[in-house]
């Protein structure tokens, strides 16, 4: 058992190492940089590759290269570089290349505010590349939380065969919090399926029956197929038939929203016997937790959800909650983007409001407090 | 039936290309396939890497690993994929404005690593997919459908680009000295470095129309007249240059090769460890 | 030149787009440009040099080993 006081940046890293991760390539950006130094440190030494890239869409690319030789590969940034990468995010999505993308957000738009906390890039994790798609985005809310869900978002990255975000913000990336890592854990770890047909018969955008994603090969191993952005058939070669593209991008699309009981992941605290809820992640939900205590404590039956996975959302367990309460508060670190998905999802079954910030602050438990009670008691 | 060679390394049933009639893009292709076929590697090791316009297409049309990027981003990919797996033989297939606009920071960085990677820039000086616009290698003066008075900007010289940024092989062809060109793709993939290979190619449809270039056999002898070989092209008097330019190998040092180094790190560190 | 092997020019006229380059630098004007494809129209004069194949843009003619 190692007992450590850890950054939630190392933590992040950790995790990565835990799961397997043989590649990294990137480029410096607060507040993601330690994300960055420390598999620069830990890479070679186990034999795996770190790049730092001359830009930040240069380390998504070389990510993804790195991928399709059949290494974990992973990336970090931040905001601005987040939106630099998302172009090659879609490019991960349609050729189903596995990789883990960490964001650590910090204030925007633009440069903005480069050391101070935002949660501005929910709707940036998932809508940021063109085109319609589906992706998978965590986002954990301690330092231990942190290094299980890297671990888990390589696993998922592996399984669906897909780009998966993980969100950090600032404060959680640069919190220490005691983590316990124990030698010999039970931790699941997926690795991508390859094929092992006669490499004549191998397709390699072909899901077998069966099967959620097709078979990867890596490049190297005997099978020579061909990796395209365009639409491209079953054995990965550009078609501009209208047939392939719908069953290709829906098969994309439905590989992630059909598999919403095996990805969703979530918290609920207190939430019984509740008739108000708060819908909030990451840090915030942090200083949500300790809201609910406090109000609880003042008489109001109070209750946390807390998404650790924000895409897909948690659809069913929102309704459930909104069949529950008489009202949900979603409060968050940005002028309110869950709050338009919690909305879409609860808006019909029960009241939603909002509470949230830009200006590089964090929210605490005493806002909370007091945004609920006047509201209440109105 | 198609020719051995064709058999061999293209996937014909992809096959006729959706280049252009004349397009000097299929020529480069050959020359870089001879060249791959001369060399005798394993096609299971090779790995062609590609951003996006005409140039781009050619891996498709291959039986390697291929892998058809992002617009500029060829470079990018294709070091992951080498940095990864140093095994493979990386060649980059790019076009000049996907090489040297969009994707120019690659470039120069691929060159300053000296990372183990064959690129060959089919250089039609034009963006062929989109209709013809002028590119970064465009002559000043000449049309494109952006450039519709004659472009102002002045033109990159490609293989002085990637000499200055730290390429460690570097060589210029031609579509009509196509045996040539294969020469230097081989010295380019047996380089153990960044090779840089321009290849002169020709845009009938587009550029050649624009600026009344003439038809594809028009373009190519041109590329024949004004092609001079590296050793003619030295001992030639300044004025009698003018209107040329220089093909063969332009530049060849020995540099510490990226990867190389990256694995004599890991080596060190284990050792230790 | 008896050790010599044979080669016969041979063309792929579905993928032939009718450029010209191989009519063009044919030494010996074994090639001409017929409906638009390329048609052998002088065999006997073909000296084997592989022009053709050499700048063919779609692989559409080649020298076949015999």
């Amino acid at each position: 058992m190692t007992v450590k006081l850890m950054q939630g940046n190392e933590a992040c890293v950790a995790g990565a190492l835990r799961a397997g991760m043989k590649f990294y390539a990137g480029y410096p950006i607060t507040p993601s940089t330690e994300i960055a130094e420390l598999s620069a440190e830990a890479l070679p030494k186990v034999g795996g590759k770190f790049i730092q890239m001359e830009d930040e869409i240069g380390g998504i690319a070389a990510t993804l290269g790195g991928s399709l030789t059949g290494l974990k590969s992973m990336t970090a940034t931040s905001g601005p570089g987040f939106s630099l990468k998302q172009e090659n995010i879609g490019y991960g999505i349609i050729t189903e290349t596995p990789c883990v993308i960490v964001n650590v957000q910090r204030s925007g738009p633009s440069t903005g505010l480069p050391t101070s906390p935002a949660q501005g890039d929910i709707m940036q994790s998932r809508w940021g590349t063109h085109g319609d798609h589906s992706i998978i985005t965590l986002y954990p809310s301690s330092v231990k939380e942190i290094y299980y869900t890297t671990i888990r978002a390589f696993n998922l990255a592996e399984k669906y065969r897909t780009p998966v975000i993980l969100l950090l913000d600032e404060i959680i990336g640069h919190m220490r919090e005691k983590i316990e890592i124990p030698e010999n854990d039970d931790v699941e770890i997926i690795d991508r399926k390859k094929p092992t047909c006669d490499p004549s018969e191998y397709k390699a955008f072909k899901v077998k029956d069966g099967d959620i994603v097709p078979e990867m090969a890596a490049f190297g191993q005997g099978y020579r197929y061909h990796v395209t952005g365009l639409v491209h058939d079953e054995t990965g070669f550009p078609s501009g038939n209208e047939h392939v593209a719908d069953k290709l991008l829906n098969r994309l699309i439905d590989k992630i929203e059909n598999n919403k009981d095996d990805i969703v992941t979530y918290e609920e605290y207190l939430l019984d016997d509740a008739d108000i809820a708060i819908v909030s992640f990451g840090s915030i939900a942090r200083s949500s937790k300790t809201a609910v205590d406090t109000l609880r404590s003042q008489g109001y039956k109070v209750g946390l959800f807390r998404p650790i996975t924000i895409w897909p959302s948690p659809e069913e367990q929102l309704v459930e909650l909104a069949s529950k309460v008489k009202k949900i508060y979603v409060v968050e670190l940005n002028a309110g983007q869950y709050f338009l998905e919690v909305e879409r999802i609860a808006g019909r079954h029960t009241q939603v409001g909002k509470y949230g910030k830009i200006n590089g602050d964090i929210i605490t438990p005493e806002e909370i407090v007091a945004v609920v009670k006047e509201d209440q008691n109105a | 039936m198609p020719s051995e060679l064709v058999k061999n390394y293209f996937r014909t049933q992809n096959l006729p290309h959706i280049w252009c009639p004349g397009c000097g893009n299929g020529i480069v292709t050959r020359a870089l396939v001879k060249a791959v076929d001369s060399l005798g590697l394993d096609k299971d090791k090779v790995c062609v890497v590609s951003g996006i316009g005409c140039s781009s297409r050619a891996p498709g049309y291959l039986d390697f690993n291929t892998l058809h990027t992002t617009h500029g981003r060829a470079l990018a990919f294709a070091t992951g994929v080498k940095m990864a797996n140093p095994e493979l033989k990386v060649i980059v297939i790019t076009g000049d404005g996907d090489s040297s606009a969009i994707g120019g920071n690659h470039l120069i960085h691929a060159c300053r690593r000296n990372i183990d990677i064959t690129t060959v820039v089919f250089n039609n000086n034009t963006y062929g997919m989109t209709g013809g616009q002028f590119s970064p290698t465009t002559p000043t003066g000449d049309k494109g459908t952006t450039a519709p008075y004659g472009n102002v900007d002045p033109n990159f010289d490609l293989c002085n680009l990637a000499t200055a940024a730290g390429a460690s092989y570097v060589a210029r062809g031609t579509v009509f000295a196509a045996n040539q060109l294969e020469k230097n793709i081989i010295a380019g993939i047996q380089n153990k470095g960044f090779s840089f290979i321009e290849a002169m190619s020709t845009c009938p449809t587009y550029y050649g129309r624009k600026n009344r270039k003439g038809n594809a056999v028009d373009m190519t002898t041109y590329l024949k007249e004004n092609a001079i070989n590296k050793v003619a092209w030295d001992k030639l008097p300044e004025e009698k240059k003018e209107g040329k330019f220089v093909i063969g190998e332009l530049h060849s040092i020995e540099r510490p090769e990226y990867t190389e180094q990256y694995d004599k790190l890991i080596a060190s560190l284990r050792k230790e460890g | 030149m008896p050790d010599k092997k044979e080669k016969i020019v041979t063309v792929e006229k579905e993928w032939c787009k009718g450029c010209g380059i191989c009519v063009a630098y044919c030494p010996k004007s074994v090639l001409a440009l017929q409906d638009g494809k390329v048609e052998i129209v002088d065999l006997e004069a073909c000296i084997q040099c592989g022009q053709c194949e050499l700048r063919c843009p779609d692989y559409a003619i080649y020298l076949r080993e015999e």
